[in-house]
């Protein structure tokens, strides 16, 4: 089983040096795209590759690329690569794995998307508490600089290319692309409404790309190795491999690079070494705290962005949170909305006031303090919450797990409510 | 091709309407007057998409029945676009995003200053939410002082986050934002004090709610339905701006926008919202004086003069009978000395109506009327009067200058002598690169944070050239400081740099101006609608000049679209310009050796505009002196007598702004029947003989009489209709038609409900009968409402289009044609260099939007924004001098001595210090004079 | 007053924006570093070497998670309480480091050693429950080893 993105990962972390990641086929990928493809080649091979964002909307990579108008329908000025690495999403913590274990090929990946959509600068937009990458990331940038693969012409090609790593001041919603340029820009960080897509008016007004860490990580493999041979490494139609993890009652909580597309039960069961003794598993959040509960049935399931959609939840980034039998239900789904209700940026209305007061009630359930009234006040709020009715994606995302409790754990909340407490409390 | 403008067919509810491509679906839908809610929107601000109120069900196609939910204000209506606002499940998130905005509202309508014309009130009933089912305690926050000008109610905020958006996005303000997140944001200032935009009063209407609501209203809580209102013009300034006018007990309770799509649209400045507290100031006249002495109607000798307090009604007045009697002796009195006059010279005013100033000149006849203005500010207006007047460019409406693409300001600081310049010029700015992203990036105009996002902040060119830092130096792409005579030089380079062949270069064409000239003149010729802006506050007809030779010179490159914006120093100046007369000073040498022995002098404290001597003299060197004005001040004192005037609250009449646009104004507080209108006075003075015949009894009389009598203003008759035009049932009411307790009002004194008061003058009546408010012209809207619209947000129901004209045509008539292909000469008289003389600068006038115009100087929550007199030094002369920020000098201008603390000027220009004008605290100087400064000693 | 140092290292950040204020988060989160908080007269000292007003510097300060606008004690503890860790019982370990320091959640202990603030998720979560102390990540906390990390600081 191939595992590019972790295959110098090793175990404690501690990250190769520029000089073993040359040693490992590092940057060969960048000398060959720098000295030989048109950028229009790289984002071609990046298209027929399949890669799809790993922040967890899945959307084709190189299609987003080639939005950038380029050429003759270029404005003037310079253009941008962000690399997204406020990974925040609770239950998340692959991003972290790679920049901290492998921080040149993020440069890498950088620097190579970087040419493609011919930005003269690239940002990594990183999460405030993420210290050690900050550190690593800025060693290896610093690195790349004096290596000749930063800054003015790039191996000696007409390349060039400045790239910062940039400390997020702290906010999930930062980790919503539009959201992120404004908070990049020093404003307050809330998320831009669209069109314009940032591939036209991004950064500073200027055409951006912002992909996900992993995805980014990505691409030095496609171009050293080639489109097909991507898609071989898939169990699945989307190609590639994906970091998964999972964090709960299981034996080894953990994270693991796997074909796309291995089943949620091989995570979970072989990967995670299964639940551990006395716990059972009630369910499970597949990627992230923002997708819809799955349960037993769905464990089959190949953990895709094609799968999981279609048993009513989304791969998101990949990390489980698995709910197990003796954790309340309804206590962990109040978990997350108070987290949302926090991170909500007070933009919007929906988000602003409505999160809020589905965490209050969904408090007072967990309470004892519930009504029998609630539960259609929480139902309200998972359609009135939908995509659309709301400024981002923020809030859809915050109700996905607790409509999918109220679909699967119902009666978990009814009980709360008969019983005036919570059961779990009380045992 | 710009997306707006075509039209386009959509479908509301499966019936097909014509509008305008490219507007969003709220626009659209508000147009053709369906009730759609919404709350960040707003006509001046645009789309946002934060409220989420206006979502409609949008449909692909015919066939789609499902549809989604989109919001209104983001969805452009493109050709065939279906959408429905009846959908259910539309009018279900619609109710629910009320339900939403209420978790936290406190549910004090009762006590609210808002109640009944509060937008959220009006769209939580449009909704249909009416039920609370949220058990949780509400969020609170501490409240902020904002000054005198605004109320801070935080609980009350609903989040739609327009204040900010007005403030610092629209306005340029900065000491106001948004604070914290998620539902604890939080919007004020960083900490307590008196938010410092000159536009802050705006609040009061943007916001949606009772958040920030008008601080000097609240002293007499009054609903919106009790006040009687009449619209009415602005007196603060040359700009004219469209005011209602509130009224209640006799007072003046607060002012209102009242959109004019040509004029202010949608704003006003705090001077114009706040200033009209002087018209209830306690120095008022109520009675005439004859010797100093008040004269008093029989049975109310204890009648107070001022103004009652704390609303309750005034104390019992006196009759009919001995009111007319009082005014009768008055008139009696002032006719004698007319009649016994050999000659009576007539000092009007720039600020009193074109009426009132037509009406002195009819009483002492032309040759007799002086127009009330120091020669240097006769000479100023009228030679912008001619400017304006003889083309070849054109007087730009305050609106036009919003869509100017390239400005040019000479000399003038915008914000402090026609403050919403500043604000018209703000948005000018994001003409052009809006324009681009619209272009490059199809971001609809309306599509507000998109479009900001996409320009960053980038602003079109505008060059500012003043004697000292200016407002809008942080939207300039460059400032100069420099003097009036060299600012006019710079102007006179840019000309010669547009045409070169028909204007001389400077003498020494090695001139540095001509560098600077350079720039200006190249970018002024790519604009489309380049526009060139000067004025009389710096006293400088050189700069009038140059200002209007770069017009010509645009004029000749062939820009049709180019235009000048010329400040004026008052209210009327142009009125008064346009109806001629004599200077002050002339009209002193017409008393000194012209055999003028009686000065009758309308609404114009002359200290203001003369030295202490002449002042003197003008009094002492006539047998008589009758004055007309409203208070009681210097020029009072000295009269014989002394007629009680009415404001612009208390009359009807005309002003002509800056453009030559003429504006009518009308009465909204009933003057008691001896406080009237200077021109009623005067038609009485003007009677011949002993009889009670006059020369004209009502406003349509009198201006009949202009019309006919003076061409260049036949057309101020069209600026408004008048009592005759209009038949008594379809007289515009100013109560609303839920005016409560008009009998309760007044049950101290009579439980009998009193007839409502005649008004003979104008189509508005003093009742809640009238006119429906379909039919209403324009130029007659006294109150902004419609049914299930209680707010201001009313407007839109009055506008052809959203954002676009009133419906019938906004009011005010243009006294000025278009204009013509003309080509006028250029004028010549350049002056020379300015040689800076450190030992006497040139003092120049510097003005302050709060204390410079003396009438909203007297009220009282502007008063406490007033600076106290100064002198501004440049940093070199405090070095010189040895003088610190606030140290005292003693400062020497023509002959007059005054120690004055000292301002450290920062960019002040070499060689000139300035001096504020028209401080309460501060003498009438004239200015431009050199000054001499010197540290004042140790005592 | 900003020291120089602060001046210095804000000035050298800001060639990476093409506007000043895109600096603002950078240049909070530099004083920050050197004072551990974000004081009223911070933010006034950083509005005006942005040239800038401090409504628009607070409105950035206000609003991020990682910006204090209180003081905190010389370690902060980030101490998730997010969904992971709780399920791995991490109330229990934090209400043990809570009676420990005596100092709850946004309190600082008496001695100004430490602060304890919630945080989200710190992206740790297979060695739930995890805190952060400064820029050390902690996992797998227990009583016992909260007990033994406490002592590593002064």
């Amino acid at each position: 089983m191939e595992t590019p993105l972790t295959g110098n990962i090793r175990p404690d972390r501690e990250p190769p040096s520029l000089k073993e990641y040359e040693k490992s086929g590092g940057y060969r990928a960048l000398a060959r795209v720098v000295s030989g493809l048109a950028p229009a080649e790289v984002t071609a091979i990046v298209k027929d590759s399949t890669l799809m964002g790993r922040g967890g909307a899945g959307f084709p990579t190189g299609l987003k690329w080639s939005f950038v108008p380029m050429g003759v329908d270029a404005p003037p000025g310079p253009r941008y690569l962000v690399a997204n690495a406020d990974e925040m999403e609770p239950g998340t913590f692959k991003d972290r794995v790679l920049m901290e274990g492998d921080p040149h090929q993020l440069v890498e990946g950088m620097i190579i998307s970087a040419y493609a959509i011919q930005a003269t600068t690239a940002f990594i937009f990183l999460r405030a508490d993420y210290d050690l990458a900050e550190k690593r990331l800025k060693r290896a940038v610093a690195e790349a600089y004096e290596a000749g693969y930063l800054g003015k012409n790039i191996m000696r090609s007409a390349y060039s290319l400045e790239m910062y790593v940039h400390v997020s001041a702290g906010r999930y919603i930062c980790g919503e692309e539009t959201a992120l340029l404004n908070s990049l820009e020093g404003k307050r960080a809330i998320p831009r409404a669209r069109p314009p897509f940032p591939q036209v008016s991004g950064l500073f007004g200027k055409p951006t790309v912002v992909d996900n860490v992993e995805t980014l990580c990505n691409v030095p493999h496609i171009l050293a190795n080639g489109a097909e041979w991507y898609k071989s490494l898939s169990l699945t139609a989307i190609g590639g491999t994906k970091m998964y993890g999972v964090s709960g009652r299981v034996n080894r909580p953990g994270w693991w690079e796997l074909p796309m597309g291995t089943t949620v039960r091989e995570i979970v069961e072989v990967h995670a070494g299964g639940m551990r003794p006395g716990y059972a598993l009630r369910g499970l959040l597949p990627g992230g705290a923002s997708t819809d509960f799955l349960v037993e049935q769905h464990l089959d399931t190949p953990m895709d962005f094609t799968s999981i959609p279609k048993v009513g939840s989304r791969m998101g980034t990949g990390t489980m949170i698995i709910l197990d039998g003796k954790t309340c239900p309804v206590a962990f789904v109040l978990n997350l909305l108070k987290f949302f209700a926090h991170e909500s940026c007070g933009w919007c209305t929906p988000c602003r006031e409505g999160l809020p007061w589905v965490a209050r009630i969904v408090k007072a359930i967990e309470e004892g303090q519930g009504e029998a009234r609630d539960l259609s006040v929480l139902e309200e709020h998972c359609v009135a919450l939908a995509p659309g009715r709301t400024f981002c994606a923020l809030a859809p995302g915050a109700v996905e797990p607790l409509q999918s409790a109220l679909k699967y754990f119902r009666e978990d909340f009814e009980r709360h409510i008969k019983e005036r407490g919570c059961p779990w409390r009380a045992a | 091709m710009p997306l707006e403008g075509r039209v386009t067919t959509i479908y509301i509810d499966n019936l097909p309407y014509g509008v305008k491509d490219g507007q969003n679906l709220l626009q659209a839908s508000l147009t053709l007057g369906f009730n759609l809610p919404y709350f960040c929107w707003h006509p001046a601000l645009h789309s946002v998409g934060a409220c989420r109120q206006c979502a409609v069900k949008v449909f692909k196609d015919e066939s789609d029945t499902r549809g989604r939910l989109a919001m209104g204000c983001m969805t452009p209506a493109t050709e065939g676009t279906r959408l429905s606002i009846e959908d259910p499940e539309a009018k279900a998130f619609r109710a629910g995003v009320i339900e939403w905005l209420m978790l936290n509202h406190p549910h004090d309508c009762p006590i609210c200053d808002e109640g009944g014309e509060c937008h959220l009130q009006d769209m939580t009933v449009m909704s249909g939410h009416n039920y609370r089912r949220s058990r949780f305690r509400k969020r609170t926050h501490l409240n902020q002082n904002l000054g005198p000008f605004l109320n801070h109610e935080m609980n009350r905020c609903i989040q739609c986050y327009r204040c900010v958006r007005f403030y610092r996005d629209y306005s340029g303000g900065r000491d106001f934002n948004v604070f914290a997140s998620h539902d604890s944001v939080y919007f004020g200032r960083y900490e307590d004090g008196a938010l410092e935009s000159p536009f802050s009063g705006n609040l009061v209407e943007v916001c949606p709610t009772g958040v920030f609501t008008d601080k000097p209203f609240k002293e007499h809580p009054t609903r919106k339905w009790d006040l009687q209102t009449a619209p009415s013009v602005c007196t603060g300034c040359s700009l004219g701006c469209n005011i209602i006018v509130a009224e209640r007990y006799g007072e003046v309770r607060r002012v209102l926008n009242r959109y004019n799509a040509d004029v202010n649209r949608y704003f006003l400045c705090d001077r114009g919202r706040y200033g009209f507290d002087f018209v209830n100031s306690q120095r008022r006249l109520r009675l005439p004086l004859v010797d100093g002495r008040e004269l008093v109607p029989e049975g109310s000798a204890t009648q107070a003069l001022s103004a009652t307090e704390g609303g309750s009604p005034r104390p019992a007045p006196a009759s009919s009978e001995a009111k007319g009697a009082v005014v009768r002796r008055a008139v009696a009195r002032a006719r004698d000395i007319l009649h016994g006059s050999r000659r009576a010279i007539g000092i009007g005013s720039p600020r009193a109506s074109v009426e009132s100033n037509y009406a002195l000149r009819s009483l002492v006849g032309p040759d007799n009327f002086c127009d009330g203005m120091t020669s240097g500010e006769h000479r100023l207006v009228g030679m912008m009067k001619d400017i304006v007047a003889s083309g070849p460019v054109r007087s730009l409406s305050l609106a036009e200058v919003e869509r100017a693409d390239v400005v040019l300001v000479l000399g003038e600081d915008v914000v402090n002598t026609a403050p919403l310049l500043d604000l018209a010029l703000r948005q000018a700015v994001r003409t052009r690169p809006e324009a681009v992203a619209e272009q490059l990036l199809r971001i609809p105009l309306w599509d507000d944070r998109a479009k900001r996002e996409a320009t960053q902040g980038k602003q079109g060119p505008l060059f500012v050239a003043t004697p000292y830092p200016v407002s809008i130096d942080d939207i300039a792409v460059k400032s100069y400081r420099l003097s009036p005579d060299d600012i006019a030089r710079l102007a006179q380079a840019v000309a010669y740099a547009i045409d070169p062949e028909g204007i001389a270069p400077l003498v020494g064409a090695a001139d540095p101006l001509h560098v600077v000239a350079e720039t200006i003149g190249g970018s002024l010729g790519l604009a489309a609608r380049p526009l060139v802006i000067a004025g009389a506050s710096l006293g400088s007809e050189a700069i009038l000049r140059a200002a209007a030779n770069v017009a010509t010179a645009l004029a000749k490159a062939g820009k049709k679209d180019a235009g000048l914006f010329l400040v004026a120093p008052e209210a009327n100046s142009m009125g008064s310009a346009l109806l001629g007369g004599m200077s002050l000073d002339e009209a002193l040498e017409a008393v000194r050796t012209g055999g003028a022995d009686t000065v009758v002098v309308v609404e114009n404290d002359l200290t203001s505009r003369l030295k202490e001597a002449s002042f003197r003299a003008l009094f002492d060197s006539t047998k008589h002196s009758i004055v007309l004005d409203f208070f009681r001040n210097r020029t009072t004192e000295l009269a014989e007598i002394v007629l009680p005037v009415a404001t612009f609250a208390e009359s009807s009449g005309t002003f002509v702004n800056n453009e030559g646009r003429a504006q009518r104004f009308f009465e909204v507080v009933n003057p008691d029947e001896i406080v009237s209108a200077s021109w009623k006075w005067l038609g009485l003075l003007s009677g011949r003989g002993t009889g009670e015949e006059i020369a004209w009894d009502t406003l349509d009389d009198i201006i009949a009489r202009i019309s006919e009598d003076l061409p260049a203003l036949a057309a101020i008759g069209s600026a408004a209709p008048g009592a005759r035009d209009v038949p008594q049932v379809h007289r515009v009411p100013r109560d609303s038609h839920r005016v409560s307790g008009r009998t309760a009002n007044v049950a101290s004194l009579t439980v009998h409900e009193p007839p409502p008061p005649r008004d003979l003058d104008t189509p508005l009546s003093y009742s809640m009968e009238g006119s429906p408010r379909g039919r209403i012209p324009s130029s007659l809207i006294a109150r902004i409402w419609a049914p299930r619209w209680n707010s201001v947000q009313a407007l839109t129901r009055f506008q052809e289009e959203v954002g676009g004209p009133l419906k019938g045509g906004d009011p005010g008539a243009l006294l000025f044609g278009p204009a013509s292909d003309r080509t006028r000469a250029y004028f010549d008289g350049v002056p020379e260099a300015f040689a800076p003389d450190p030992r006497r600068p040139l003092a120049v006038a510097i003005r302050h939007v709060f204390g410079s115009e003396p009438l909203s100087a007297l009220s009282r929550s502007v008063s406490e924004r007033i600076p106290s007199r100064y002198v501004g030094i440049t940093p070199d002369a405090a070095r010189s001098l040895a003088v610190a920020d606030g140290e005292r000098v003693e400062v020497t201008v023509r002959d007059l001595r005054m120690e004055l603390p000292v301002r450290i000027m920062a960019g002040l220009a070499e060689g000139l210090c300035a001096l504020p004008e028209g401080l309460p605290d501060m003498p009438y100087v004239g200015l431009p004079a050199p000054a001499g400064i010197l540290k004042r000693t140790a005592p | 007053m900003l020291s120089d140092k602060e001046r210095e290292e804000i000035e050298a950040e800001m060639a990476r924006y093409p506007h000043k204020r895109a600096m603002v988060p950078e240049a909070l989160r530099i004083v920050q570093t050197h004072r551990g908080w974000i004081s009223d007269e911070s933010v006034r000292d950083v509005a005006e070497l942005m040239g800038m007003s401090a409504e628009e510097i607070d409105t950035i300060a206000s609003s991020y998670n990682m910006i204090f606008r209180r003081p905190v004690g010389r370690h902060v503890i980030l101490f998730c309480d997010n969904v992971s860790c709780w399920i791995m019982r991490s109330d229990a370990v934090r209400d043990h480091l809570v009676k420990r320091l005596a100092a709850g959640p946004g309190e600082t202990t008496k001695d100004g050693r430490y602060t304890v603030l919630p945080s989200a998720c710190l992206g740790d979560c297979h060695h739930a429950p995890v805190m952060m102390v400064d820029d050390e990540m902690h996992g797998n906390l227990t009583p016992e080893k909260i007990d033994r990390i406490l002592e590593r600081y002064t």
